[in-house]
């Protein structure tokens, strides 16, 4: 049960969205520049640092709506995603995206963790000063994504296709108050 | 340094700001709704929120900016903000913000973390759901901008005057539109 009395027919993060539409918006925001972009990481990569950053955290609501969003971008190859996030070093995804799931890791510990090293290994590894900064923030982000959805005990679905539905929905519509004022897929 | 060339030599999340428009407006927009929109918690209370969880994540500059802007809305020095920091308890503060800092200090560990007992305790103390979730949001916020700028590896002025001094600008003009360069 929630914390706090949220909209029961919402799941996780979009009731809060729905309790708090001020904070929602830059919420949003944050989440299309940073997700939706196609400059440099794909979406699907971006989602796939989300998603990995969340089961870090344990957060269950996060990972599976990041996960099935980022399936939704790679043709619906699910056991690639989930290879990525139970054990990335032995998925087959580029050498780059490793070294940039491995800062993400850090930075879910804490930003002191990322060390000159990792960032050495992904520039080897073919990453620009822009896919470590926009993997740092992303990581960052879902740290705060997932405290909020887990701080205030929000409802995440159990039938789990559900969570291919809502996907979709982001997929096709992006991140934004669609997803708290729309029909719940 | 930096860990990628920012092309600038702003401190801290201006120096990433600088280099990041584009993320920079959002994240802006946050602080602005979190920290300074109208709310039943003071200004000064939610920079104290953010400021004790940045000291929890050890950000040098966060915990610093956040500091100098809860002593001005407060009216307290650098040494009453640092008490806050090491034991809040103990603190000159109302019932209410030290369950609401018990709140922040378990988000900063992991969402989870939060009981409902903790929920309980800012309940009966006077905390609204209102004051219960942006307390959460705040301490999460800043779990994402203290790792920002230490994931990036941002330099920070070490002077803590530095702070004190450019604290009543921050507090006037607000986070949501400002020169990075000022």
């Amino acid at each position: 049960m929630p914390h706090i009395q949220l909209n029961e027919s919402l799941p996780g993060i979009r009731a809060l969205l729905a309790f708090s539409p001020h904070t929602a918006a830059p919420l949003g925001a944050l989440a299309n520049t940073l997700l939706r972009s196609d400059n440099g990481l794909t979406p699907a990569e971006r989602e796939l640092i989300g998603a990995y950053v969340s089961s870090l955290n344990d957060c269950f609501y996060c990972q599976h709506s990041h996960a099935a969003i980022a399936s939704c971008y790679l043709s619906n190859n699910t056991e690639l995603v989930n290879q990525v996030i139970s054990n990335y070093h032995t998925a087959p995804v580029s050498g780059k995206l490793k070294a940039l799931l491995c800062i993400a890791g850090k930075v879910q510990q804490s930003g002191r963790n990322v060390l000159p090293a990792d960032i050495d290994n992904a520039r080897a590894a073919g990453a620009t000063e822009h896919d470590i900064h926009d993997t740092v923030l992303i990581a960052a982000l879902f740290c705060l994504f997932n405290r909020y959805v887990d701080g205030l005990a929000t409802v995440a679905p159990t039938d789990m296709n559900s969570y291919r539905q809502r996907a979709k929905q982001v997929a096709a519509m992006g991140y934004g108050s669609h997803v708290y004022t729309s029909q719940q897929p | 340094m930096a860990h990628i060339n920012l092309h600038n030599d702003l401190p801290g999340i201006r120096g990433l700001m600088e280099y990041s428009p584009e993320t920079a407006r959002p994240l802006n927009d946050l602080a602005e709704a979190l920290l300074r929109a109208d709310n039943s918690l003071s200004r000064g209370e939610r920079e104290l929120i953010a400021t004790y969880v940045s000291s929890l994540n050890d950000c040098f500059f966060c915990q610093n900016v956040h500091g100098a802007i809860a002593g001005h809305y407060l009216n307290c020095d650098i040494p009453a903000i640092d008490a806050v920091k090491q034991d809040y308890l103990s603190a000159p503060l109302s019932a209410k913000m030290k369950a609401l800092l018990g709140i922040a200090a378990l988000v900063q560990k992991g969402g989870k973390q939060v009981t409902t007992a903790a929920i309980t305790a800012a309940t009966e103390a006077g905390a609204t759901e209102k004051e219960i979730h942006d307390t959460v949001l705040i301490a999460a916020a800043f779990c994402m901008y203290n790792r920002y700028v230490d994931g990036m590896a941002t330099w920070a002025p070490q002077n803590r005057q530095f702070y004190v001094d450019r604290a009543p600008q921050r507090a006037a003009e607000g986070y949501a539109d400002y020169d990075l360069h000022k």
